[in-house]
């Protein structure tokens, strides 16, 4: 009787690895492929944020701020402080 | 009948046949049995090693490095992502007529890469060309070659390519630091790859991953105090300045008067860390830290603290200059024009070397010297950044009456930019001296109180002279905003003594005067002989930058006419 017991505790065990064993396989893939995902997501955001960087540099910025729309520095008479 | 007849003869086959042939076929199925037995169970292991051997690989999983950005968030250095190509030679030979394929794609000599390939024939790795981008990664695997792989790293991208580029520094094809904050931070940036475990199948390609051995620590990110806008302002200025002048080189530090934070430090010449072939040597160096140079003239300051401190000068003691000049032992001190009787207001305002020297023999040999030593001269800025000199300051007080002399006009010491910037920090933060830092900080480290505060707020009224009409540097003046620095025009030392035609240019200054929010030096390497004087080539740096810089950070103006809740005012930049 309870080595019958046993036996299909065993066998129980047994087969309860198998399919953990399937299972951890089965996720870790899963958790590969997001990563492959997440890996890729990455490379996206930093050529976005390169590029961001690139258009975005002072550099850039002041040139097209004087160049096309006619931007400047106010002169000191146009600067007005206001204080509390 | 014949079938009963054979029935009736015995047999003639002999009795032994089937027994042995029965007993031969039992035999090779039990040695069967016995082998099947001999590998499924005794030798199993082995067996399970050697298909295992043959198809599951460890694997490295690469962790990027850690992002370096400004102040405000804003990137200096990413880390992207990027394949590199690599072969197993042994495999690649048998496919030598494709190989100009491979060339073209990878931009490489298909000769070159032939020989190569046939002279690492018996080896089984091979870069063939490092860090592309993934398209072409993609294309290169399309082509299908036998035993051609990718390997994952990352390639690191400076979006602010010249401007920061000696302050984050860069790193190498194997993403280790080699210069700069890269290199001084390079444990905490780097991170820790991982490994797992794969299945691969006959051309070396991942089919199936099987678990995960390690998990990959990626690099931590770190915040710098620097902030962009100022270090482009600073870098454009300086820059322009460098290449109107003539001069060899150039450093600018401008730090936060409050928390030593280094806001801006930007050298000429410069390079761009993302393109690295053509880099001369030279331009790798951030002067600002590295090169020492004899502070001159912007070190009056701290003799006339000196002075106040000892209790024998009071701010309206009368020095008299005399001719203009005096000989100390060999040497002859010379002012620009003779100054007669003059205070120590005037002193800084002239920039005096014969009052300076005056001083310098009136007051016990320690006193300029324990000074210097006080605000930081010959001693680490705590910046801790690769390569960083401390300067010389003699190890004891000078003895002879000429190295007295000479160093309260600033010479017999040397300081990096870095040094004097943070000797002026400990002027513009009354008196109390704090450790440099190039990481942002929330709250101002804690400092030790060096100076009599009292004193340096005079010595500081004193310094906003300099930009007066009647001063040194009319031309560090900043609309709004009260000025308080200090010129110096220092003869470089070559080989065999001083150098009559090398100078050095200095303007060490802060703003606003009332309250110094933001310290700068400008230092300028042998500027175009016939106009060396600093008040007419670092002086002008230092006004475009702060006025930007004060402009940026909207710091309060603190000299304007009063006249009520509205004031016009200049924030321009130039």
């Amino acid at each position: 009787m309870v080595n019958g017991a046993l036996l299909l505790a065993v066998l129980g065990s047994a087969l309860g690895v198998v399919y953990v064993q399937h299972q951890s396989r089965r996720l870790f893939v899963e958790s590969q492929e997001l990563q492959r995902e997440a890996d890729r997501l990455g490379v996206e955001w930093n050529m976005l944020q390169l590029e961001q960087a690139a258009w975005a540099s002072h550099g850039r910025i002041e040139r097209l701020a004087r160049e096309r729309l006619d931007m400047r520095i106010p002169s000191r008479d146009d600067v007005v402080i206001l204080r509390q | 009948m014949l079938r009963d007849a054979q029935k009736d003869k015995p047999s003639i086959l002999p009795l032994w046949r089937p027994a042995v042939l029965l007993l031969a076929l039992g035999g090779l199925a039990a040695g069967l049995v016995v082998r099947a037995f001999d590998l499924q169970v005794l030798d199993k292991q082995f067996l399970l090693d050697q298909g295992q051997q043959r198809h599951l690989r460890v694997v490295e999983i690469p962790a990027h490095r850690g992002v370096i950005s400004d102040r405000n968030g804003e990137p200096l250095a990413i880390s992207s992502p990027v394949d590199s190509v690599w072969a197993d030679p042994s495999r690649l030979v048998t496919a030598l007529d494709r190989v100009p394929e491979l060339a073209k794609l990878l931009e490489l000599d298909a000769r070159v890469l032939a020989r190569r390939i046939q002279e690492r024939s018996d080896k089984e790795f091979l870069y063939l060309k490092r860090h592309v981008t993934p398209e072409l990664a993609a294309r290169v695997m399309d082509l299908q070659l036998p035993g051609v792989s990718l390997q994952r790293e990352y390639r690191r991208f400076y979006p602010a390519g010249e401007v920061a580029a000696h302050v984050v520094g860069f790193t190498n094809i194997d993403d280790h630091g080699q210069e700069g904050v890269e290199l001084a931070y390079d444990d905490w940036l780097r991170g820790e790859p991982g490994a797992k475990r794969v299945i691969k199948d006959r051309l070396g390609r991942v089919i199936e991953d099987v678990e995960s051995i390690r998990a990959p620590q990626p690099g931590r990110p770190l915040t710098l105090s620097i902030d962009r806008r100022l270090q482009y302002l600073a870098y454009r200025e300086l820059k322009a300045a460098v290449q109107e002048q003539g001069a060899r080189g150039g450093s600018l530090v401008l730090l936060d008067a409050a928390t030593g934070e280094v806001l801006a430090m930007v050298n000429q010449p410069a390079y761009n860390p993302n393109n690295r072939t053509e880099i001369n040597p030279q331009s790798l160096r951030n002067r600002a830290v590295t090169d020492v140079y004899e502070p001159g003239s912007t070190v009056k300051p701290f003799t006339v603290v000196a002075a106040l401190e000892s209790g024998r000068y009071r701010p309206d003691s009368m020095i008299d200059t005399g001719p203009g000049f005096m000989t100390v032992g060999r040497f002859t001190i010379k002012d620009t024009r003779p100054l007669g009787r003059i205070d120590l207001t005037t002193l800084l305002q002239k920039s005096s070397n014969v009052a300076s020297a005056r001083i310098g023999l009136d007051l016990p040999p320690e006193a300029v010297w324990g000074l210097l030593a006080r605000v930081g001269f010959g001693q680490a800025t705590g910046a801790g950044f690769p390569g960083e000199a401390v300067g010389a300051l003699p190890p004891k007080p000078p003895r002879y009456e000429s190295e007295r002399a000479a160093l309260s006009y600033g010479y017999g010491v040397s300081a990096t930019p870095l040094q004097l910037a943070h000797a002026y920090t400990v002027l513009a933060a009354d008196g109390v001296r704090r450790p440099i830092s190039f990481l942002a900080v929330s709250e101002p480290p804690p400092g030790e109180q060096v100076l009599d505060p009292q004193i340096v707020r005079r010595v500081r009224a004193m310094m906003e002279t300099v930009v007066s009409d009647g001063g040194t540097a009319p031309t560090a003046r900043v609309h709004g905003y009260r000025v308080a620095g200090k010129t110096g025009t220092v003869r470089k030392a070559g080989r065999g003594g001083y150098v009559d035609s090398a100078y050095v240019s200095f303007f060490a200054g802060m703003a606003p005067a009332s309250k110094p929010r933001l310290v700068m030096v400008v230092m300028i390497d042998e500027p175009h002989a016939d106009s060396y004087y600093a008040g007419r080539v670092s002086a002008p740096v230092f006004a475009r930058v702060m006025a930007g810089a004060l402009r940026l950070l909207n710091v309060a103006p603190d000299d304007l006419p009063a006249s009520g809740a509205l004031v016009a005012a200049n924030g321009g930049l130039r």
